[in-house]
């Protein structure tokens, strides 16, 4: 426990330094944690022990990863990405995995010690080369979708991988060591396939029934730890169960976050989990930093280099080749090559198996382990290399802007009830994409019933707002009916993102000036306008023609506002604005009175009887022809009010 | 709202007399700007010109309802009221002809004591879709631009106001963005022009 502490407090004491670092000098931060852990790690000052402990929990790391990559994965989507999965995914593996065993065999390995050699570095590393596409916006590229069906399908291809491996163990080794670690050891090999199927089966029929109303349950109580602890405990539990029928781990959590991606309760468990993710990677890549065997290096310096080169090389190579093939651009062909051209953490995991059962030799093995760990270290270098080298080359020839891909969300609406429906339909019809947030399990829950969707949380939280797309958002709706809170939501909400327009559903007169002071551009009184509508209603009712009512209507409204503005000044005073009111009130409807008679019928047909007005004129002529001054002009109020 | 315009417009309206300068005023409408090509360019030129402020009628009144008081203001101190708008069945946008019913009223446009408009200039300025050919007796258009102008010129008689011949842009869809700028630029000139005039006029 103590050990393990002191573990940790060294890791992120380095790493605290060492990421900033490296994000400072453009490499991003996956290169700073390694270069962190290979600092503290057994071969350099070897201030931790044993890296395994921390290694354990900081695998799961990638296991959060894949469940929040999940979560934005939508079954529809899934299937749209299918070509890329299957073909490009495929097409890489296979290609990668024979080049690889080939070079292999010509440096003189037997040919199934080749093979697995071949194919387990073949694997590209999820956790680096999603953390760095995210950290340079490239996720929802087309380079982006590549990598992402690649390393998809190469998670995928671990589960037959585990399967075979035994089948190349030399001699007289035992395969029972695969998969015997849960209670189906011993067992027939069908029972384990079926448990396979079974697991599998469970998570997405269980996703897709069950999660949605314990989520429901969960989200009732309004206690945010609870919701983390059960985002943790589903995620925590479909590890566990994968890895006892032997499926990866990572593969059950993107299963499980593919099945929740339409739920309303996507964007709280994306920003629930958020946290765990980065911390848990970040100290996954100071790990396997420690883990890097310096003395080795030392010893087979140019071995290692070449090997690491040699590797890399082929990748990149092979993956520019498929992309070309799968129509990238040559640009993006190559930053597809060099972002996936290290070893990926399951290598660690297949070559200390293979190991164990005679897979590989001991010796190749612990050789490959630091081949694939330093490959790791260098994407981050190769991928700065290849910006800067293509840099010049992109300026003359722009890529189109793909900041705002199709889904990305221009407004943001914090509530879903009455009025918030509204505006959220009015703007869909019109074209814009509305991100939607309500705090109401019930609400939702209605609302879905007629097919509107919106998500759960709380939108005073600025992680919510960040994950409902408040960064790229032109405009926010506050549009709950809670006072204090859309007070509160027009504060944070200035503060964290000063891009936003804020637009306010305030209360009343009071509540939408303190809407404004706290940074709102635009309120609307939420009753305001439906009082308007029924006084023209009434009005009607009474006898009035429509287009006379509603116009009786509209001036009232336009001078309220107009007093709405003059009393802003003087709102925090109590005294001097009740004052005000009452001063200005006698004003505003001698105004309004007159605007009101130039309705009256009379007026308009008098107007037309232009003959009378000819003669009119006609004597204002002569008069103004016998005085010697022009005439001052009248004013327009004292002729009209 | 009218903040820009002076609230006394008594003292206002006496100052033109001895500044040399005019003050002219665009009252402006059209209903889908978003869409339109001429009447921006039109916009982007006169903007050069400080004196003229613009009434954006429908960014005014989305609620198509008038604010009299507040045209009326606007008018009251100006030596030249230039009305810009897109030729719509031969006429003006359905707001320009409420803002017309409404602010231009008996005792104050025109009638006994109705004289806040006497000797000021009204012009009317606005691109047609047809060649110069089209409007008149021989063209589609049957009636010169004059001719389907005769309601405003009878309405500036009316009102002892000094009526001028419109300012066209003709073609206005064929333009390229040069000769849009160009005459964005020949719009601009002809305000300077008559507002000068206008002036003179009065003295």
């Amino acid at each position: 426990m103590d050990s393990v502490l002191l573990e940790v407090f060294v890791y992120l004491a380095f790493a605290v330094v060492a990421v900033p670092l490296a994000t400072r000098l453009g490499l991003g931060s996956v290169l700073g944690y390694l270069v962190a852990g290979a600092v503290v790690g057994p071969y350099a000052l070897n201030l931790v022990g044993d890296t395994q402990s921390v290694g354990n929990i900081a695998q799961f790391g990638v296991v959060i990863l894949l469940f929040l990559i999940g979560l934005e994965v939508r079954p529809a989507l899934l299937w749209q990405l299918r070509t890329v999965i299957g073909g490009f995914g495929a097409s890489q593996l296979l290609a990668t995995g024979f080049v690889l065993a080939g070079a292999a065999i010509a440096l003189g390995q037997p040919w199934k010690a080749a093979l697995v050699t071949g194919f387990v570095l073949a694997m590209s590393s999820t956790a680096i080369v999603l953390q760095m596409l995210d950290e340079k916006g490239l996720r929802q590229r087309a380079v982006g979708r590549s990598a992402f069906g690649v390393l998809l399908f190469q998670d995928l291809a671990v589960i037959p991988l585990l399967a075979l491996l035994p089948l190349a163990a030399m001699g007289d080794a035992t395969p029972a060591t695969v998969a015997s670690n849960g209670f189906l050891a011993g067992q027939p090999n069908w029972v384990k396939v079926l448990a396979s199927f079974g697991a599998v089966l469970g998570v997405v029929v269980g996703g897709r029934y069950m999660l949605r109303p314990l989520f429901r349950i969960v989200a009732a109580t309004r206690l945010r730890e609870l919701f983390t602890a059960s985002s943790l405990l589903l995620v925590v539990g479909v590890a566990l169960l994968m890895e006892l029928v032997g499926l990866s781990p990572a593969l059950g959590a993107f299963l499980a976050g593919v099945m929740l991606a339409e739920s309303e309760y996507r964007r709280e468990l994306e920003t629930d989990i958020e946290p765990f993710r980065g911390l848990l990677l970040g100290i996954f890549f100071v790990t396997v930093g420690a883990g890097l065997n310096f003395g080795l290096i030392v010893a087979e310096p140019v071995l290692l280099g070449g090997l690491v080169v040699g590797l890399m090389a082929l990748k990149g190579l092979i993956l520019l080749a498929i992309g070309r093939v799968f129509r990238l651009s040559w640009r993006e062909a190559g930053m597809l090559g060099t972002a996936l051209s290290q070893g990926g953490e399951f290598a660690f995991v297949l070559l200390s198996l293979a190991a164990s059962i005679g897979a590989l030799p001991a010796d190749l093995s612990a050789l490959l382990t630091a081949v694939v760990a330093l490959s790791m270290a260098a994407t981050p270098l190769a991928v700065a290399a290849y910006e800067r080298a293509t840099r010049t080359r992109a300026k003359a020839a722009p890529e189109p802007d793909g900041k705002y891909d199709a889904g990305t969300p221009d407004v943001l609406i914090a509530g879903y009830g009455r009025f918030g429906q509204v505006v959220t339909r009015i703007l869909k019809a019109n074209g814009h994409r509305t991100s939607v947030l309500e705090n109401s399990v019930e609400q939702i829950e209605l609302v879905r019933r007629f097919g509107s969707q919106a998500f759960y949380g709380d939108a005073s939280r600025v992680d919510l707002l960040r994950a409902a797309g408040a960064e790229t958002a032109r405009i926010l709706v506050v549009a709950i009916d809670d006072r204090d809170k859309a007070t509160e939501i027009v504060e944070i909400a200035r503060e964290a993102f000063p891009h936003l327009k804020i637009l306010a559903r305030a209360f009343d007169r009071r509540h939408a000036y303190v809407l404004l002071e706290r940074g709102a551009s635009v309120v609307e009184r939420e009753l305001f306008e439906g009082g308007l509508a029924m006084a023209a209603n009434a009005l009607e009712a009474l006898g009035w023609r429509a287009y006379r009512a509603e116009r009786a209507a509209r001036l009232f409204r336009r001078h309220d506002l107009r007093l709405f503005e003059e009393l802003r000044g003087v709102w925090g005073d109590e005294e001097s604005y009740v004052s005000a009111v009452r001063e200005s009130s006698p004003r505003m409807n001698d105004l309004l009175r007159a605007d009101i008679a130039r309705l009256a019928p009379q007026a308009a047909d008098s107007g037309w009887d232009t003959e009378t007005r000819y003669r009119e004129l006609r004597e204002d002529k002569v008069a103004e022809g016998l005085s010697p001054a022009p005439a001052p002009s009248p004013s327009p109020t004292g002729g009209t009010a | 709202m009218p903040d820009n315009v002076p609230t006394e417009p008594d003292t206002a309206a006496e100052s033109a007399v001895f500044t040399p300068s005019a003050r002219g005023l665009i009252v402006f409408a059209h209903p889908a700007l978003e869409k339109a090509r001429v009447a921006p360019a039109m916009l982007e030129a006169a903007s050069a010109l400080p004196y003229f402020p613009v009434r954006d009628l429908y960014q005014l009144y989305p609620d198509l309802t008038v604010d009299v008081l507040a045209e009326q203001v606007a008018m009251a101190v100006s030596d030249i009221v230039v009305l810009q708008f897109p030729l719509y069945w031969y006429s003006v946008p359905s707001l320009m002809k409420e803002w017309l019913d409404l602010v231009w009223v008996p005792g104050w446009a025109y009638g006994k004591d109705g004289k806040v408009l006497q000797g000021k200039t009204l012009a009317c300025a606005f691109s047609a879709g047809g060649s110069n050919e089209a409007y008149g007796p021989l063209g589609t258009n049957r009636f010169t631009i004059e001719e389907l102008m005769r309601p405003w010129e009878q309405t500036a008689a009316l009102c002892g106001m000094r009526w001028i011949p419109p300012f066209v842009i003709h073609n206005a869809g064929d333009l390229g963005g040069a000769a849009l700028a160009g005459e964005g630029q020949r719009y601009r000139r002809w305000l300077e022009a008559e507002a000068a005039a206008s002036v003179r006029g009065r003295g």
